[in-house]
């Protein structure tokens, strides 16, 4: 077994040898511009696109011609947002999103607001989940946007997302999913979730980095978007800038082999993922799961460890890569918004880890990380001023704490 | 983040790490942090009455690496200090030892804060000054 062990699939993921393999000839002997229509180099090159365009297309249920190239997931989820928002401003300047988005999310949505936008975030409830009453509440003759993503980065929380989409068509508006987290990894099909946008990353799929996708529905309705970069008019007009044809060859060789695995890969992780935590809790008390384990990515588990700080906690573990939503990991001393919406408590989202499973964590890995983390635990709790008030029959929220 | 070798030292060695008995009156608790902040340190020293020296400390810290390295430090150098000696450490002086960055000098001030209220509270308990706040349950 080799150290350190990686344990962080959700920030991002290693290109598959395949993916690899596929790329090559594009960076050397195939190098075309996808755009040149009048020689053999142009020709190859789009021929690969095209591929890979079906490839992706074919992962989520899609036409072909409804996908759109970008540089990564932030840039999809900024064009389908600001896309939309500028296409639609006729018909009205209302968005509705959610307080556990991903930043580029939420900051696309905080631009369009001093823009003169409304946008609604909606609460999750402590499962991580949004209300469907909520969102319904939410709506108004001006919302033109709903945005919630498929599955959460940190906790790994799905989102009802068929249930959001039966909502949005029965009211006209679109909807967008940042399903970065979720697409090769679930289940996903754009046209039984009723979805109108979709945003993917090769990364965290076992692609290449720096590229990415925007799936654009062409039929029932038909979306339009703003372009956001203005340029020579590729992607249907909706992204100008010549192709990253190598990006892009590995992005659909990423979701091909995703397809194909997806069964056999999510059973296998979902069973490792449970055995960990079963071990967890079997060995450690006062652990607690942030968020739905019903509704939940089967390769994602989110733990707060009360009574011991993250960071001192990954520094005990410092082979092992995993992240914290504790504010000491981050210049922003502010602990994980994600988990702090959950209600969960700053202490203990302070007390967290996230732990991401992925293609190649081994039985053995996982063994060498519940023997260290059980060891760890234990001895900062020895440690700690919380565990020994709590074991003294403390109550700790009547406590007067001295903050600064 | 990188720690420096001092830091990384007190995390995986930590220097008096354990409690002294608190209602003992020769030992002063110093309660600082709150859990929701993300460090809570609790420092005990116990006072030589007679000479005002300071014959043991312990803590228990919950926090960052940084955060236990400050309150392992700060026992290290409590031992064997009067009361007015130790009074008169600085955060600085955690600070510079460690090689703490800017985003952990917090954790040394509440080293220097967790100091300053274990001694009130020892003062207190010898009737030389005004009780600790610290740590108090609410009204």
């Amino acid at each position: 077994m080799k150290l350190p062990i990686y344990l962080d699939y959700h920030a991002t993921t290693p290109v598959d040898p395949r993916v690899l393999e596929a790329m090559l000839p594009y960076f050397t002997e195939v190098f075309g511009n996808a755009a040149s229509r009048n020689h053999a180099f142009g020709w190859a090159a789009e021929e690969a696109v095209e591929t890979a365009r079906k490839q992706v297309a074919d992962l989520i249920g899609a036409n072909a011609k409804e996908i759109i190239f970008t540089s990564g997931a932030t840039e999809s989820n900024n064009l389908a947002i600001k896309g939309v928002a500028e296409m639609y401003r006729e018909k009205g300047n209302h968005i509705i999103t959610c307080v556990t988005e991903h930043k580029a999310v939420i900051d696309t949505c905080k631009k369009l607001e001093k823009q003169g936008y409304r946008v609604t975030y909606l609460p999750v409830q402590k499962d991580g989940r949004i209300s469907l009453d909520e969102l319904r509440a939410a709506i108004t003759d001006k919302t033109i946007l709903i945005s919630i993503m498929t599955a959460n980065n940190e906790i790994g929380v799905i989102q009802p997302i068929a249930e959001i989409g039966a909502i949005a068509k029965e009211k006209g508006i679109l909807f967008h999913t940042d399903a970065v987290q979720a697409t090769g990894k679930i289940p996903f099909d754009v046209n039984a979730l009723k979805v109108d946008l979709v945003s993917l990353s090769a990364h965290k799929m076992y692609g290449p980095k720096g590229v990415g996708a925007l799936y654009v529905r062409r039929r029932n309705p038909r979306v339009l978007l703003a372009e956001q970069t203005n340029g020579g008019g590729h992607e249907r007009g909706m992204r100008s800038g010549t192709l990253n044809v190598t990006g892009i060859v590995g992005l659909g060789k990423a979701a091909e082999i995703a397809k194909a695995e997806m069964a056999t890969e999510s059973e296998r992780l979902r069973a490792m993922r449970d055995r960990l935590n079963a071990a967890l809790h079997k060995s450690l008390d006062e652990i607690f799961i942030n968020g739905s384990m019903e509704h939940r990515l089967p390769h994602n588990l989110n733990i707060s460890f009360a009574y011991v700080e993250g960071e001192s906690l990954l520094m005990g573990i410092n082979d092992v890569a995993v992240s914290s939503g504790s504010a000491c990991t981050s210049a922003s001393l502010e602990p994980s918004y994600v988990l702090k919406a959950l209600g969960a408590g700053d202490d203990l989202a302070h007390s967290s880890i996230r732990f991401g499973l992925g293609r190649w964590t081994t039985d053995e890995e996982l063994d060498y990380v519940i023997d260290k983390l059980t060891t760890v635990v234990r001895r900062l709790r020895e440690m700690s001023p919380l565990y020994e008030m709590v074991k003294d029959g403390v109550d700790l929220s009547t406590m007067q704490w001295v903050t600064h | 983040m990188a720690y420096s070798d001092k830091v990384i030292d007190h995390y995986e060695n930590p220097r008096n790490v354990g409690s002294l008995p608190k209602d003992d009156d020769t030992v002063g608790t110093g309660l600082v942090g709150a859990p929701e902040c993300g460090d809570v340190m609790k420092l005990q020293v116990k006072v030589n009455p007679e000479t005002g020296v300071i014959d043991d400390a312990k803590f228990k810290t919950f926090g960052c690496g940084s955060a236990i390295a400050s309150s392992s430090l700060a026992t290290e150098w409590l031992k064997g200090k009067t009361v007015e000696e130790a009074l008169a450490i600085k955060n600085t002086d955690i600070v510079e030892e460690l090689a703490l960055p800017p985003v952990k000098i917090h954790c040394s001030v509440l080293a220097e804060d967790a100091i300053k209220a274990a001694i009130a509270d020892y003062k207190a308990k010898q009737g030389k000054g005004e009780p600790a706040l610290a740590g108090a349950p609410k009204a």
